[in-house]
């Protein structure tokens, strides 16, 4: 019996990301079968955060087209989304819960249960009353991947998840994320720590000068793979 | 999905804890004015009727270049760590962000003139021939007039380089004929003379530009 792929959930094609005369993608085309995670690999300025931003709707592409969920139009997909970016996307001046409880109500979430529960699940402790400016770089990375999992999207698209993390609480992020993915989450990641997905991304996603140029299953690239 | 209405009101609250956290925007907008005040008050020595016919022009003034300082700063926190792109993924509606936006820059001048007008009423000896909740609409619609243009603009320069210079450019020249009214008003009815139409004129301006400022905000919130 021959295996068959899942549908895609994410179509694009030829898509092109212009800033001024810098195209930042250049006719990027591909589709992503649900229920995977994609490590996006590449150099600085291969196109890798532009692609991802593009994805989470925050992007208008100069040409082309995304498709996801089947939808075109990210505001009917948009609560299905989860965006971490570089920076936190956290109010310094608020407490983790404070940060969640607000962006919870965004997605018509009431109460805070939900909010303490992905913030257990990122290793964190829902009463730490700080102020998330005064949090060390890793505790931000996790609130902020806490605060990407709120709304329990369909879609996780993450932006460096694992810098300035330890390698520990890497590892652990990086096993909560594959259990998410075999809960049936697609999840994109971009890092520059691709050995941290070595085990648990399905695919490797190479970039080039806004190009995807090779797909693979394993870390090391070339025909021979 | 949560209502417009009920965003808007999380917005707010969370804006107001911010403010109250930090007092980033009401220190800046109660020291520039205190300057204004005290500043003025040695520079001149005016009678009673030459308050009346100045201190219109001169509380305006005052008030609007202290809230271009917290125009400046409600949009800034939200640049901070970029968090503004998390409300674009979300799907709340851009005019509840807005809207929030408004209200709680309404509220900071509104408390930044509530702590000030004492002041300039004791600096410049001021006593209002004219009635004196003609004076309390002529604050609220003016104040309205300066914060809903005051926030759109403030998120239209968000991404420029040179935003602090840039609100006052853009915000100055189409806020005259607000300032006009509201000055004319308030030295009318200081003066005892009829302010009727510089209320209407400021009416009319808060209910177009706040429409406008509604119609066009997404497209400036998710302008590149």
């Amino acid at each position: 019996m021959t295996e068959t792929a899942p549908p895609p959930i994410v179509t694009v094609s030829n898509l092109i990301k212009q800033f001024g005369r810098f195209a930042a993608l250049r006719g990027v085309t591909a589709e992503f079968p649900a229920g995977k995670l994609y490590a996006i690999l590449g150099d600085n300025g291969a196109g890798k955060t532009t692609l991802l931003r593009t994805l989470a709707g925050l992007n208008r592409p100069s040409n082309g087209e995304i498709t996801i969920l089947g939808a075109s139009k990210f505001h009917d997909i948009c609560h299905e989304i989860g965006y971490m970016a570089h920076p936190s996307l956290l109010y310094d001046e608020m407490s983790g819960m404070e940060n969640l409880e607000y962006f919870a109500r965004l997605y018509g979430i009431a109460g805070n249960s939900r909010c303490a529960e992905v913030i257990r699940a990122v290793g964190l402790d829902p009463d730490l009353v700080r102020p998330v400016g005064q949090y060390s770089q890793g505790m931000r990375q996790r609130m902020s991947l806490a605060r990407t999992l709120l709304n329990d999207p369909k879609i996780l698209l993450l932006d460096e998840p694992f810098s300035n993390v330890d390698l520990h609480s890497a590892n652990e992020m990086v096993r909560l994320l594959a259990r998410a993915r075999d809960n049936g989450k697609t999840i994109f990641i971009v890092t520059h720590q691709a050995p941290l997905l070595e085990d648990a991304a399905d695919e490797f996603i190479w970039m080039e000068f806004g190009k995807i140029v090779e797909r693979t299953r394993g870390l090391s690239r070339g025909p021979e793979k | 999905m949560s209502a417009p209405g009920a965003i808007t009101r999380v917005t707010l609250l969370k804006d107001l804890r911010l403010e109250w956290r930090s007092k980033d925007a009401i220190n800046s907008m109660l020291f520039f004015s205190l300057l204004v005040v005290v500043v003025f008050s040695f520079s001149f020595d005016p009678s009673a009727e030459e308050s009346r016919q100045i201190a219109g022009g001169l509380i305006w003034v005052a008030f609007l270049f202290a809230a271009v300082v917290a125009l400046n700063q409600t949009w800034a926190r939200e640049i901070r760590n970029q968090v503004l792109d998390a409300y674009r993924v979300s799907p709340a509606p851009a005019n509840s962000l807005f809207i929030a936006k408004t209200l709680g820059n309404f509220i900071f001048v509104t408390v930044l003139e509530a702590l000030m007008t004492p002041l300039f009423i004791v600096f410049y000896r001021l006593r209002s021939i004219g009635p004196v909740w003609q004076l309390l609409l002529v604050a609220m619609v003016g104040t309205w007039a300066l914060v809903v243009n005051g926030t759109f603009f403030a998120a239209m320069s968000l991404r420029t380089r040179s935003r602090e210079i840039m609100l006052p450019l853009l915000l100055f020249p189409i806020s005259i004929p607000a300032l006009l009214a509201m000055v004319q008003a308030t030295t009318s009815i200081l003066s005892g003379e009829g302010a009727r139409f510089w209320i209407v004129l400021l009416v009319t301006y808060d209910l177009v530009f706040t429409t406008v400022c509604l119609l066009l905000f997404e497209s400036v919130l998710n302008a590149e």
